[in-house]
């Protein structure tokens, strides 16, 4: 479906990109990682016919340059860094609409569900709302339309326990044989969500691997959670996954999305000196 | 393609009038009309406001002098500023051809440049009118038709700087030169030295008919001086060789024909490289 044949691309004599080859067929869902400058975002830019590159780049056989409406028509973007634009997000999404020939109230229904109240927003500029606000619209603005292939640059970043939960719910219920292209610069971001991960380094690609994760996007694990003594930090963190404390904050429980059990554990191991115990459901 | 073109421009306007400068640029047209109509710079400075003609001469003489650096300051950060700043990257990430966006940020841009400006001619005709004065409609008319040139032609070059500028400054800078080049070709500065240095007449002449602003200034004070008193020794022999309604069609179209050559110009050289 997606294929990068030979892709090179080099900026001020610098190879950002360095003889790519991959394919990715329907229903690939790829963890793009790599460290700062690795390549991810040219690599993105290139598929999105953003830059003029060596090699060839297409989608079921059509070169992104060359039919840019056709390719971007099928693709749903979210960009790292939110666009700093002034129109108000009412326009944003009409516009975002119209040219996607999507209808505007299914995106604001996907960012009401991402936790955004639209009433509030509409008529606020899109620059002037919070980094999650912007990240949830632009996801809205992605998953509000019809398109076979995302490509989201740090999607989650930005957004609380909740409406991570919510968004990989967002995206257990998109088409099997979509295709999802995910980068990131943390594998744990990510990888309950995907079935493949490529790394790259330096513009090449170090590492193409398979990922057998049985967890379904949509599943929602209970976590009971003893600690030794209570700690204020803790608790703060631990509210805002949604848990709730009892026995005067020693014992805490609430829900994990299975996807997001790596960044929780991740965040657990901070306290690990406080934990009694921790069970996972 | 029209309906994204109309969708694009639609945006542009928005964000544009959500934008500081265009308060600023809106504020000073608004002040330099109100000013004119005011302090009596019209008909006579003695009578005080007598009629239009006299108004009209001076804010196109004013325009000449500010429009074309407020429109290139500001145009020039369009494609560069949005490039610096990753909008490029959002926005041409939707399905929308590089031909619609393109044309449609610059008529919306368009609109938004050249309103203030006919706004500001529009309110010194009511003005007259309020006061009982005839309005001479034939220069309101070819007034306007050369603003509209003008504008075009200076969005037309801003947008071709903005496409080859890397960055929002260095856009700036080649702004700023590109407007400080045209003004020192003008028929009073710099071709009047070549002249008083017997540069041939050939070469002064061509250089006057090659820049916009100077067929800009000698068309329009041909509007209301058919004999060209006020003006330098190009625009003489100019109008020796085109005539009144020659150079009146010439100063409208040159100026309409150099803004479109460099947008498609732009337009070429930003759809063959790196969008982004």
């Amino acid at each position: 479906m997606i294929e990068f044949a030979k892709v090179s691309k080099t900026f001020q004599r610098r190879a950002v990109l360095d003889d790519i080859s991959l394919s990715f067929n329907k229903g690939a869902r790829v963890a793009l990682v790599g460290s700062n400058g690795a390549g991810k975002t040219t690599l993105i830019r290139c598929l999105l016919g953003e830059y003029v590159c060596q090699g060839r780049v297409s989608v079921d056989g059509v070169d992104p340059r060359q039919d840019r409406q056709g390719v971007l028509a099928r693709i749903g973007f979210v960009p790292q860094l939110p666009p700093p634009l002034k129109i108000p997000v009412g326009e944003l999404i009409n516009y975002a609409a119209s040219l996607c020939c999507s209808d505007p109230l299914r995106m604001e229904q996907v960012a009401t569900q991402l936790g955004l109240d639209m009433k509030v927003i509409r008529t606020q500029p899109f620059v002037k709302l919070s980094g999650g606000q912007k990240q949830k619209l632009l996801i809205g603005i992605a998953l509000g339309r019809d398109s076979d292939i995302l490509v989201m640059d740090e999607p989650a970043a930005n957004l609380d326990p909740q409406s991570r939960k919510i968004f990989f719910n967002l995206l257990s219920e998109r088409s099997p044989d979509t295709v999802m292209l995910m980068s990131s610069h943390r594998i744990d971001e990510v990888a309950a969500l995907v079935n493949r991960v490529v790394e790259l380094d330096r513009g090449k690609v170090v590492l193409d691997d398979h990922v057998a994760d049985t967890v379904d996007p949509s599943a929602v694990q209970a976590c009971s959670l003893h600690l030794s003594r209570p700690e204020d930090a803790l608790a703060k963190t631990l509210s805002a996954w949604g848990f709730a404390s009892s026995d005067q904050g020693l014992v805490w429980s609430g829900t994990v999305a299975g996807p997001d059990r790596l960044r929780f554990f991740a965040m657990m191991s901070r306290y690990a000196g406080l934990v009694s115990g921790l069970e996972l459901k | 393609m029209f309906k994204s073109l109309a969708h694009t421009a639609r945006l542009e306007l928005t964000e544009s009038i959500r934008a500081r400068w265009f308060l600023v640029y809106s504020l000073v047209f608004g002040a330099v009309m109100v000013l004119l109509l005011a302090s009596g710079l019209t008909d006579s400075r003695v009578m005080g406001f007598t009629g239009l003609s006299r108004t009209l001469t001076t804010y196109i003489q004013i325009c000449m002098a500010i429009l074309p650096i407020f429109i290139l300051i500001t145009m020039v950060r369009s494609v560069a500023g949005d490039r610096e700043a990753g909008v490029l990257e959002y926005m041409l990430a939707l399905p929308v051809s590089l031909g619609a966006w393109y044309w449609g940020k610059l008529l919306g841009r368009y609109v938004t440049v050249f309103l203030p400006v006919f706004l500001a001619v529009v309110v010194a005709v009511a003005w007259a009118g309020v006061r009982g004065f005839d309005v001479p409609w034939m220069e309101f008319l070819f007034s306007t038709a050369l603003l509209v040139s003008l504008t075009w032609c200076f969005l037309g070059i801003g947008m071709l700087i903005s496409t080859i500028a890397k960055t929002s400054d260095v856009a700036q800078g080649a702004a700023f030169t590109v407007w400080l080049v045209l003004l020192l070709f003008l028929d009073l500065i710099l071709l009047g030295a070549m002249v008083r240095e017997q540069m041939s007449s050939e070469v002064v002449v061509t250089i006057a008919l090659l820049n916009p602003m100077q067929v800009f200034r000698t068309a329009s004070m041909l509007v209301f001086d058919p004999e060209l008193i006020l003006m330098g020794p190009a625009a003489h022999v100019i109008l020796d060789a085109l005539g009144r309604t020659g150079f009146l069609i010439f100063g409208f179209v040159y100026p309409l024909v150099f803004g479109t050559l460099s947008a498609v110009t732009g337009f070429v050289l930003f759809r063959r490289g790196d969008l982004q």
